[in-house]
């Protein structure tokens, strides 16, 4: 439901990119084989395409965030669009300004399109609903709601080792609560028709009615990990140990942090992704991170891709104009 | 100034009257069904041949927003929207700005109410001073001012011990108190009801138990205290089987829903849709069906708007920072005739839960339509309808999820004490 009617423009091509929710099977696939195209962009002397050259995107980041924000700055500069970095945190709404002021003010700059990452669900759905028609937005996080480009990274990542993904056991484990990366990670791996998706957490990280969404729960790591082909770790906020959610970082480790032992019960090919920063020793081993089976600094490279992939497709231009547009 | 209503369909449950008869009017009083009085002559006539006379209609809750939030609505804006819908009496929350916890805020509401002359006003007195979940507000004086009963509004009283000596006091000064069961702490910032919705969109989530546990303590203090309770805007079907067990023991206990729990549901608010974010939530379609059924089986004796006008700005934003509530009161009567045409309540039943069961709960001699009573009268022409559009709502707040819906049924005339103040025909 969310927003497939607001993603798309009136010919089906996305216009927005606010969740992984919606979207068709063959629209993720095409974002990951625009993404294929753009991964040898990286790859050459030259790393720039003037695909979006006159363009200009803003970061909005209404949430601090550095990985994520300077990802979506390489996409754009090698698509040879003008960036433009907003830390608006709580700057301009604690001088009493609206989002909505924000963003006309912003408007009213010429932006072609709008990065944001908000610590509200639905913010970048809401920015959606209130810009002018040119404008396109893509969500870098919004929440506890989406997090759809980081799902379409780990959705590549996987597609480069796996191949098929209708084959695929994955496994979602942490704090699924708080996560809109396992969100979009759920919507976009039963869209793309894995076999299973699994979640394994303890009660109080599970949301309520998260079976509706299409998975299996696990409270037992050892269970939720046998023949997976997939481990998809999540960040532990430290936070979380304040309430009453969990009693400590060391139980914590001991029942669902993923070591060398537990990695075993998945199967012999199994890969390990994680969307990081890593807290080493409270969600996974410093050996599993570093070891043959993670992918995660595969998943960092893969970002930039995938988010050029996006932007470009936002903007209606697409990998095969590559070319053309010499 | 005598005014007759001639040959309308006279329903007021009250008296278990429903037939076409006329009804006469003079010096603010009902002077006669059916049989004219002698010597009456009618200076004003009004045809109601194809409409149904009702007693003018009592919301229990309904928020005008004066004082203190004029940019929300106001006492001339709010009242216009209330009358244009049939409704003559309105119960109000303390929570204005100032409070309504000192006998000045009550004068200043009455004397407002007095000015404005559309609708009764009934305010409720705060529970604690400055609904500050921890001093006794003086409900003495508050009710020697006018208050009808006590509310701590939609402040939660954490503390059980000052909750117990609030409906200790209460009870003392022979008050109602009129309590909106949450559990703040289960409720933790919460925007939208717990499930499969808040999972979905990633919304901060308020369970179920954040209303029925708040409802078994104040039950067992209720009973350990015998104040008269009212349960507000009830939301869940297990909340609602809680205080049928309790009536069932013979505990003095009410409860009412408000409107839009009785249509809408979690699933309504789709993606994020801000007029659909209100308090208490929407929940289930388990839980509206069980709201249904507490109206039909009696423990539920009251629907009210819970209209809660807002300015444009307060629903423009991510939903969890839009402030709740939704402007109602103008669909109150069509959305519970809605409920009837969809089989689900009676008709009947419909108009006594608007009238004199509300009026029962408040203690008011309102909402029926028998000889010797205000004449507060609403005629509903129920052939005409209406799309529900902001553009077309008289209310200052133009927060309706109603948008786009059809309703069958709009009120005509209003009359308070014998005189017209709503006239459609006088409507640009």
């Amino acid at each position: 439901m969310t927003g497939n009617i607001i993603q798309l423009d009136k010919n089906g091509n996305l216009k927005h990119f606010l969740s992984t929710e919606g979207l068709s099977q063959s629209l993720l696939l095409s974002i990951l084989d625009h993404a294929e195209s753009f991964a040898s962009v990286g790859e050459r002397h030259v790393k720039k395409v003037p695909l979006l050259r006159g363009k200009t995107i803003a970061n909005l980041f209404f949430e601090p965030s550095t990985r994520t924000r300077t990802t979506f700055e390489l996409a754009a500069k090698r698509l040879s669009a003008d960036i433009l970095n907003l830390n608006i945190s709580t700057s301009a709404t604690s001088k009493g300004e609206t989002l909505s002021d924000t963003l006309h003010t912003l408007e009213a700059m010429h932006c072609d399109m709008f990065v944001v990452r908000h610590a509200n669900s639905g913010a970048a759905h809401y920015i959606a609903t209130q810009v002018a028609p040119h404008i396109s937005v893509i969500n870098a996080g919004d929440g506890s709601h989406a997090h759809p480009t980081q799902a379409m990274l780990d959705m590549f990542t996987i597609r480069r080792h796996k191949q098929d993904f209708s084959k695929l056991k994955v496994a979602i484990v942490g704090d699924i609560l708080h996560s809109r990366v396992a969100r979009s990670e759920i919507h976009a791996l039963n869209t793309l028709g894995v076999l299973e998706t699994r979640i394994v957490a303890p009660h109080t990280l599970i949301p309520a009615g998260v079976e509706d969404l299409g998975v299996h729960v696990y409270h037992d790591m050892d269970k939720g990990l046998e023949d997976v082909d997939v481990v998809m770790m999540l960040r532990l906020q430290k936070e979380r140990m304040r309430g009453a959610l969990l009693p400590s970082e060391q139980e914590y480790f001991q029942r669902y942090g993923l070591t060398s032992e537990r990695l075993a019960k998945a199967r012999s090919d199994a890969i390990v992704m994680h969307p990081g920063p890593i807290n080493r020793g409270v969600e996974i081993d410093s050996s599993v991170a570093d070891g043959e089976h993670s992918v995660i600094l595969q998943q960092v490279s893969h970002g930039i891709a995938v988010r050029m992939a996006v932007m470009a497709m936002t903007m209606g231009r697409h990998s095969d104009d590559i070319g053309k547009s010499k | 100034m005598r005014i007759s209503i001639k040959e309308g369909r006279l329903l007021d449950p009250a008296n278990k009257l429903d037939a076409k008869q006329d009804l006469f009017i003079a010096d603010g009083k009902i002077v006669g069904i059916k049989k004219k009085p002698d010597g009456f002559e009618s200076d004003i006539q009004i045809d109601a041949k194809d409409s149904i006379v009702l007693p003018g209609l009592v919301d229990l809750c309904a928020r005008l927003r004066e004082p203190g939030f004029k940019h929300k609505g106001t006492f001339q804006s709010e009242s216009l929207a209330a009358s244009s819908s049939g409704i003559t009496s309105i119960c109000c929350p303390p929570d204005t700005n100032p409070i309504i916890d000192s006998p000045a805020v009550v004068e200043f509401i009455n004397q407002r109410s007095r000015e404005t002359g559309r609708i009764n006003i009934y305010p409720l007195g705060a529970l604690t001073r400055g609904l500050n979940s921890e001093h006794l507000a003086e409900m003495y004086l508050l009710k020697q001012a006018g208050c009808i009963g006590v509310s701590n509004a939609l402040q939660p009283i954490d503390n059980a011990e000052i909750l117990r000596r609030t409906f200790e006091y209460a009870h003392s000064c022979d008050l109602t108190i009129y309590l909106y069961a949450e559990d703040s702490s289960l409720k933790n910032n919460g925007v939208a009801h717990e499930g499969a919705i808040t999972t979905r969109l990633g919304l901060p989530a308020i369970p179920e138990s954040a209303e029925t546990v708040a409802i078994t303590r104040a039950l067992l203090l209720a009973e350990q205290t015998n104040v008269r309770l009212h349960f507000c805007r009830v939301s869940s079907a297990r909340g609602v089987k809680l205080i049928k067990d309790a009536q069932a023991q013979g505990l003095p206990v009410t409860a009412d829903a408000a409107i839009c729990n009785l249509h809408l549901t979690e699933m309504d608010i789709a993606d994020y849709n801000s007029d659909c974010h209100l308090q208490p939530p929407l929940r289930s379609e388990r839980d509206r069906a069980g709201l249904i059924a507490g109206i039909n089986d009696g423990t539920i004796s009251a629907v009210c708007s819970d209209h809660q006008p807002h300015d444009v700005d307060a629903k423009a934003a991510p939903f969890s920072l839009t402030e709740p509530g939704a402007s109602t009161i103008e669909h109150l009567l069509p959305l519970m005739s809605h409920l009837a045409n969809r089989k689900e309540i009676k008709f009947t039943e419909a108009i006594s839960l608007l009238t004199y069961q509300p009026a029962n709960i408040l203690g008011i001699d309102k909402g029926t339509l028998g000889i010797g009573k205000d004449a507060d009268v609403c005629i509903l022409d129920p052939n005409l309808h209406q799309s529900v559009h902001k553009k077309n709502l008289l209310s200052a707040g133009k927060n309706s999820p109603f948008q786009g819906w059809e309703l069958q049924g709009l009120v005509s005339h209003t009359l308070l004490n014998g005189k017209i103040v709503f006239d459609r025909n006088e409507l640009k």
